[in-house]
């Protein structure tokens, strides 16, 4: 017996210390081991994204101009593992045969990304319905909801800009906050990129937990530590949606761009890049489908003219040297030049048209005398108040610089281009460092080196409608329907010229539409003031520009418009800028000059295409069959097409008018 | 007066009773949570899980109640009987049986299963306690080891042919048996010096540990005195002891089944295998390490909730206490058993007669072996073998067959004191 109890007590020991051993264990894994809460919290918790609605965006007239618009994905996991599933019902609600869902099937088995592939792209709203009531029982699939933007408005483009998903570059890039994550959407361009911070919100969250297959089983505690998505803030440009769409329309098939700028606030009230694109083509969905089409096309649609292109000004540049010379005395008002049809120095000949002779200062302005501004201009340089010519050009090209040429104005459009004033530098590197007013003739009329791009000259026109000053032009308003123009666009920017001197050339301006290259274009009973220029362009047909604004007195508009390859600036700039001004001071009145803006309607001005095989090599060398067969789907719709936008054998097409004027 | 007698409740070991109690209503409630999410209905819904437990409850309960009212002569009388009839059940799966993931060893009855090993133990129990309890049986002598170790090896051979290794494991358990009616201690330790160098074997390969163990040898027989006695069983020794860790390769590879061999790898650390022969004991170690010191609360658990830990209502229920009850929770758990194991083996001291002691001992090693194997298993000591836990693992046929088990011997210990005459007759 006592052998027995000496065993029992053995094998009692034995119970005890198994649970000793247990209750160690168990204390190690739950009370010291904290690592498991966090395997848990891992494995069940799954902590899903809300993205915010993306702020709105209006015009200056609360006109709603973008919104949003949700689509749905139809997912796929993977593995797809559709064993026992019910394969008819499924194709029933989407509406599909089978043999397409076993086609879409093998397709999504190719692009697996991420554990998951698209199965059905941009559900239709009631399959989305019939399907979302439906998806428990189809483990396997899941919706993904997107926002996308949508436009009430095929205008204004290049303004607004797009969005789409972030690129790895930027997720690198991004600041502490690390707001960003893989897949999100992000403006890429335009305002869409510029208030990026006030249109995308704050997203949201919601923890849910997720059961060891996957499937979502409900939020975690009912949600408590959910966050709710932040919407984004409503954004209010400065455009004048009317105004942009109505330019649009006069700019269609022809190259060039028209910016117009209130003038006391230095708002963009338009900005037009010709030809264009409708906002719609590169949207999230339809991005794809577009964009390799937009960025092959020859009239380069996504290239913004307005802020990234940069001319020789042409004529328009007259005003500034005149400006300029009267501020630094070497002209008057009343200062007159003769005008040989031209001007000589030695054996250069700057030639000059008909106009009437004896001209002053308003006289030149309004006639465009060439010659009288190449005086000018050599009197500004060869001012006896410097002591060289190279000093007097480092005077002139600074007051080009309080003018904001030559550097990015900084505004709120991205891809500004600076433009050109040559450095002195420039010109003793060219010339050996001998170098006067003989080398430089052609700066006198807005020719040669200088550059300028389109908002940098509708700048320049708008502190000619001030009188002096400008803000740098920008596209916003309001914020959440709160003024909230960051601090630099409310600042001041003064130009060291008398503003006497400004009303003299304002008055020269006025006469343009009254007696001088621009007369005929007027608009009655408004009083514009303008200037034409026409830029020789060694590659082709001259540019017509026009810059102008009005009224004369406290201007509310200021516009500068240039049409590439198209003549005389009175012939098409001109109009373009005037009916603009009717349109945005006049508002819904109808045109006092109908013609005049049908025949812009229907001019069709785009530069004869290169041949398609010259494209090809260009663009397509190295891209891949897609790309060559959208071309070639191009040049089928265009030969049925001969009235599409891009006439590929079409020779340039000018009217009647057109030709007169050339001869 | 006397039928009086036969059903005095005071002669019911009630301590064991209520241990019994608290942990079937513990466990009913874990199952529920195990199943619970939120369109779950009552606990009492037939329909699920721990609706059915409820029923089994129930039969436990009235087969509990019916057991302890018995005449006690019976059991001792049909021992036998019994053990045939349920080893007759065992072989009837090969022909009845149903095949449920893959093993075949459920009866299917109606709309529930029938798992005959559960109910092998009791009949094994009954049969060697009569066998062992006749007064001239004495295990010294070869011919009664062969047949008591013939008692539960037969059906534990049966239950390994139908590949159910976690239940035909159990019946190891009796060993403690023959252990506590005189076997030689020497079994056991052999048997632990087996395993530990199984283990050292898989640490450090076998040609180490045969190394090692030789020079170790060698040198001990030089320096011993005793030389001369020595040289053959420390040959001996150590051949059986370089043979058996040169073999444990091969075992691994073809004696043991590849789930089998990955299970042993992961318990020791030697195998991660998350995705499959290790993913029930990580998620089962998240789940009760998730759980903290004081859990997450009744039907808070997120992991067993959301089906991460495999078969968390049978095999796995100690997860659910594990995440919902936290530490303090297993210790009530672990507290219970050691309570109950250890009263099963105090009562079983405290029998008059062999019979009742035996049958006595052969309950607290099944118990024994289960606690030891399930919540080992479940915290990653033991290598995964699919036992339940007696009375918190939800199925039918494990809560009906350890009720009866217990109450069998609740049912005897009554019976100590006031019909010791009557037994002694008996002998």
């Amino acid at each position: 017996m006592s052998e027995g109890s000496s065993r029992n007590q053995s094998l009692m020991i034995a119970v005890i210390a198994i649970g000793f051993v247990f209750a160690i264990r168990l204390f190690y894994l739950q009370v010291i081991d904290t690592s498991y809460v966090d395997f848990a919290n891992a494995n069940s918790k799954k902590i899903l994204t809300i993205h915010p609605n993306r702020g709105l965006v209006y015009d200056r007239n609360n006109k709603l101009i973008a919104f949003n618009d949700n689509f749905y994905d139809l997912m796929i996991s993977y593995p797809f593992n559709l064993k026992n599933f019910d394969t008819s019902g499924f194709c029933e609600i989407l509406g599909i045969p089978k043999t397409d869902f076993i086609k879409r099937l093998k397709k999504a088995d190719k692009t697996v990304y991420r554990g998951s592939a698209v199965f059905y792209k941009n559900l239709e709203q009631n399959k989305y319905a019939a399907l979302q009531e439906r998806m428990y029982d189809y483990e396997r699939f899941y919706i993904d909801v997107k926002t996308d933007r949508k436009y009430k408005t095929t205008a204004g483009a290049h303004v607004l800009g797009y969005i789409g998903e972030i690129s790895k570059k930027q997720l690198e890039a991004q600041d502490e906050e690390n707001y960003y994550s893989k897949g999100d959407f992000v403006g890429l361009t335009g305002i869409e990129k510029y208030y990026e911070k006030e249109l995308r919100g704050k997203k949201g969250e919601e923890v849910i937990l997720v059961d060891s297959r996957g499937r979502q089983q409900g939020n975690y505690s009912k949600g408590k530590y959910d966050k709710q998505p932040i919407a984004g803030q409503k954004v209010s440009t400065t455009l004048d949606l009317t105004l942009q769409e109505y330019a649009e329309k006069l700019m269609q098939n022809k190259m060039g761009s028209v910016v117009a700028i209130e003038p006391s606030t230095g708002e963009i009230l338009a900005l037009i890049s010709s030809p264009s694109y409708n906002p719609d083509d590169l949207s999230i969905r339809n991005k794809r489908k577009n964009y390799g089409r937009l960025l092959t096309d020859p009239t380069k649609p996504l290239f913004n003219r307005a802020v990234t292109a940069a001319y020789p000004p042409g004529s328009v540049f007259k005003l500034l040297n005149g400006l300029i010379g009267l501020e630094e005395g070497v002209i008057y008002p009343e200062t007159t030049y003769p005008c040989y049809r031209g001007f000589n120095i030695g054996h250069l000949h700057v030639a000059c048209h008909p106009h009437p002779q004896n001209l002053d200062l308003r006289g030149a302005v309004a006639n465009s005398c060439n010659a009288y501004f190449c005086n000018t201009f050599r009197e500004i340089l060869e001012n006896p108040k410097y002591k060289s010519t190279r000093e007097a050009y480092t005077h002139w090209k600074d007051f080009m610089l309080q003018f904001g040429l030559a550097s990015k104005l900084g505004s709120d459009i991205n891809f500004e281009s600076k433009g050109n004033i040559p450095s002195p530098e420039f010109y003793d590197k060219m010339h050996n460092g001998k170098w006067g007013f003989s080398r430089l003739i052609s700066l006198s009329i807005g020719q040669g080196e200088i550059l300028i791009t389109p908002l940098q000259m509708a700048n320049v026109i708008s502190t000619i409608a001030n009188r002096g000053y400008y803000y740098t032009p920008h596209c916003i308003r309001m914020v959440d329907d709160r003024p909230a123009i960051p601090k630099k666009f409310k600042e001041k920017h003064k130009i060291k010229i008398q503003r006497q001197h400004f009303e003299t050339v304002v008055e020269g301006m006025a006469m343009t539409l009254i007696n001088g290259t621009a007369a005929r274009t007027g608009i009655d009973g408004i009083e514009i003031c303008g200037k034409t220029g026409t830029v020789q362009n060694p590659h082709g047909k001259n540019h017509s520009v026009f810059m102008c604004f009005a009224p004369k007195d406290n201007p509310k508009i200021a516009i500068a418009c240039i049409v590439e390859n198209a003549g005389y600036g009175a012939t098409w700039a001109a109009p373009v800028a005037n009916l603009m001004i009717e349109k945005y001071i006049r508002r819904d009145t109808i045109s006092s000059k109908p013609e005049m803006e049908k025949r812009l309607f229907e001019a069709y001005i785009l530069p004869k295409p290169k041949p398609i095989d010259t494209i090809r090599i260009k663009y397509i060398k190295d891209s891949t069959r897609k790309v060559k067969n959208d071309s070639a789907e191009r040049n089928r719709k265009n030969k049925n097409n001969p009235t599409g936008n891009l006439p590929l054998n079409r020779d340039l097409v000018l009217n009647k008018d057109e030709r007169e004027e050339n001869n | 007066m006397r039928e009086k007698k036969i059903i005095d409740t005071n002669t019911f070991d009630w301590p064991i009773i209520l241990i019994y109690l608290v942990m079937v209503l513990f466990g009913w409630f874990n199952i529920y949570s195990a199943s619970w999410n939120e369109s779950t209905g009552t606990i009492f819904d037939l329909t699920k899980n721990y609706g059915k437990q409820f029923l089994f409850i129930c039969i436990s309960a009235f087969i509990a109640i019916f057991w302890l009212f018995l005449d006690y002569k019976i059991f001792n009388l049909f021992s036998y009987g019994v053990y045939g009839i349920l080893v007759a059940l065992v072989v009837s799966v090969f022909v009845l049986g149903k095949e449920v993931a893959g093993n075949k060893n459920w009866i299917p009855i109606g709309s529930f299963n029938l798992q005959p090993a559960e109910f092998a133990k009791y009949g094994v129990s009954l049969a060697l306690a009569k066998f062992l309890g006749t007064p001239d049986a004495r295990l010294k002598d070869k011919n009664t080891l062969r047949i008591a170790l013939a008692i539960f090896l037969i059906p534990m051979a049966l239950i390994l042919i139908q590949k159910d290794t976690g239940s035909a494991l159990v019946f190891l358990s009796f060993t403690l048996v023959l252990y506590r009616e005189g076997l030689s201690g020497i079994w056991f330790i052999m048997a632990l010096c087996a395993i530990i160098i199984f283990i050292l074997t898989l640490y450090f390969g076998s040609i180490w540990v045969s190394g090692i163990f030789a020079a170790v040898a060698l040198l001990f027989y030089i320096f011993s005195s005793r030389r001369k006695y020595l040289t053959w069983p420390v040959l001996l020794v150590t051949i059986a002891v370089v043979g058996f860790s040169s073999s444990i390769n091969l075992i691994m590879d073809n004696v043991l089944k590849d789930h089998q061999k990955k299970r042993i790898l992961v318990t020791f650390g030697l195998l991660e295998d998350l995705k499959k022969e290790g993913y029930n004991v990580h998620q089962s170690k998240i789940a009760i390490g998730s759980g903290g010191l004081i859990g997450k609360g009744f039907l808070q658990g997120t992991q067993t909730k959301l089906r991460y830990v495999p078969e968390q209502h049978t095999d796995f229920i100690f997860c659910t206490i594990g995440e919902e009850w936290g530490w303090l929770g297993t210790m009530v758990i672990l507290i219970l058993f050691v309570t109950l194991i250890g009263r099963v083996y105090y009562l079983a001291e405290r029998q008059k007669n062999r019979y009742n002691r035996i049958y006595a001992y052969c309950v607290g090693s099944i118990l024994l072996f289960h606690f030891t194997i399930n919540i080992g298993m479940t915290i990653g000591l033991v290598p995964v073998i699919g036992i339940p836990l007696p009375f918190f693992s939800y199925g039918g046929s494990s809560l009906i067959g350890f009720t009866v088990l217990l109450f069998t011997l609740i049912r005897l210990d009554a019976t100590r004191s006031t019909e010791m005459s009557t037994l002694k007759d008996m002998y």
